[in-house]
């Protein structure tokens, strides 16, 4: 039975990444013969979404979003058990780090229950524990959301930037120059995302590109027009495009208006995650889950408001190339 | 040369007593535990200046700038070991700005307040303007009581704000 279930899902997969079936916003969409030639899909990313997340209270259970983990990376990899799914993403010896977003505050920030799974599956992988180093900015304010800084002995690693400090010299890509925190650039060779689904005041959106403020001295020069260039030229730098591996993005707690910072009364408990290695289809695909929340509550488009996310075009055009934002060009899962 | 020394030791003292005047300052916008029935204060004061904002509010900061931000501060706070919520308050240069910030955020499910010059509560925040101060206080879990219990505190931070 569990063979049989195994087959049914790689053959719907395979669907998926040839164009025989794309999932969009409105449900499951069969595309005829012709486009079925014609359209291939290339960017999957996978919406693992459970309704009972947080059982009957508020917070989340832990062993509930390590069963959404799982799910995710098996569909993503195609691969029936969790240890397989991230073997094919790591290997032993490599020294993982894992960017979260704490900037959000309590409420809004990388889901702690989520980091200490991603952390069990790569240790599970054949990563020893001190070489995963969750990460962010700044040790106090992942301590303000939950996490515990730890440095030193057989653990996973947790502590910011402020820690250890930035390159000296600037990495320079179009419209950026910044000095790189020496966390990236000297302690992990290969990095897993783990942004939050939010608005944002300036982008229209922050999601997996924009985590990556959190990795240079200087985020603050980098927001007027939208963010745009800025954000795309950032992850060009191949100091991160060498070393990103996948996005997490943490969607159990997402925003639709009034991001980046927590305001409970347009946030909404979205109980998913989403999964990709392709940022652009990512960061694509949570605006789309942000506008129809918006649509939702009456609100208008981020383009209307004049927060359209132009940076997601960007960062898929032909000098950056840096994934897809074209809808025909991206299956979207959801398990 | 000497003298110059002299000046400039006087010119840091002076930068260094008005930051710690700023603080001290602020520190008086906050209610100490116990002044809102159920409420005690938990952590440090954290305060940010105009440039600096972008630290705590990342890309908002924009809109706090040219609404005319100086300052801002921050301090948690616990309602009888039942739910932590967070105080903020924006210092701006007028009460123009204080209302700018407040008519561009969007109006969703708002119970009318009688607080500040201007107050939204919702099941989970309250935000209201005062003069030149914008409060923003946010709970972290939505309880029967939450929404009572921010109106106790509002009014705290209220209080202190009108004896400014």
């Amino acid at each position: 039975m569990a063979r049989e279930e195994a087959n049914n899902r790689r053959d719907f997969l395979k669907k998926c990444l040839t164009g025989a079936a794309v999932l969009g916003a409105g449900g499951l969409e069969v595309l005829s013969g012709a486009e079925q030639t014609a359209a291939v899909p290339k960017s999957m990313v996978i919406v693992a979404h459970d309704a009972m997340l947080r059982g009957t209270g508020t917070t989340v259970d832990s062993h509930r979003i390590s069963d959404l983990l799982d799910r995710g990376m098996q569909a993503l990899f195609d691969r029936d058990n969790p240890p397989e799914a991230w073997k094919k993403l790591v290997r032993p010896g490599e020294t993982v780090g894992v960017k979260v977003n704490a900037l959000g505050g309590r409420g809004l920030s990388s889901n702690l229950q989520l980091v200490e799974a991603i952390c069990e599956r790569l240790q599970e992988a054949g990563i020893r524990p001190a070489d995963i180093i969750v990460w962010d900015r700044d040790t106090d304010e992942m301590e303000h959301v939950g996490f515990h800084a730890s440095a030193g002995g057989n653990r996973p690693q947790c502590f910011g930037t402020d820690r250890v400090g930035y390159e000296q010299e600037l990495a320079t890509y179009g419209s950026v120059g910044s000095r790189l925190s020496k966390i990236l650039t000297q302690q992990c060779n290969v990095l897993i995302n783990v942004p939050v689904l939010k608005d944002h005041d300036g982008a229209g959106v922050t999601i997996a590109l924009k985590n990556m403020y959190g990795v240079i001295h200087n985020p603050n020069k980098y927001h007027p027009n939208g963010c745009d260039p800025y954000i795309a030229d950032l992850n060009m730098l191949p100091e991160i495009r060498s070393r990103m591996r996948l996005t997490i993005c943490d969607a159990t707690t997402a925003s639709y208006e009034g991001g980046p910072g927590y305001k409970p009364e347009f946030s909404w408990k979205n109980n998913a995650l989403l999964l990709s290695q392709d940022p652009v289809a990512l960061d694509y695909t949570g605006w789309q889950m942000i506008e129809r929340k918006r649509a939702e509550k009456g609100l208008k488009t981020l383009e209307a408001e004049k927060r359209m996310p132009h940076y997601i075009a960007t960062a898929a055009d032909a000098q950056h190339r840096l994934g897809s934002n074209d809808p025909k060009k991206i299956a979207v899962v959801e398990v | 040369m000497k003298r110059r020394g002299v000046c400039w030791l006087l010119v840091a003292a002076v930068l260094l007593a008005s930051a710690g005047c700023r603080r001290h300052t602020e520190q008086s916008l906050f209610p100490r535990s116990g002044e809102a029935v159920g409420w005690v204060r938990t952590g440090d004061l954290r305060t940010f200046a105009a440039d600096d904002l972008w630290k705590y509010i990342d890309g908002e900061a924009e809109r706090y700038m040219k609404a005319g931000v100086q300052s801002a501060a921050t301090a948690d706070y616990k309602f009888r070991d039942r739910f932590d919520a967070a105080v903020d308050i924006y210092t701006m240069q007028d009460a123009k700005g204080a209302a700018a910030i407040l008519e561009s955020e969007a109006s969703i499910d708002v119970k009318p307040l009688q607080l500040g010059d201007e107050a939204r509560l919702h099941s989970q925040s309250l935000v209201f303007r005062k003069g030149i101060y914008l409060t923003r206080i946010v709970a972290y879990e939505e309880l029967p009581e939450t929404q009572p219990a921010l109106v106790q505190l509002g009014r705290a931070v209220e209080a202190r704000l009108a004896g400014r």
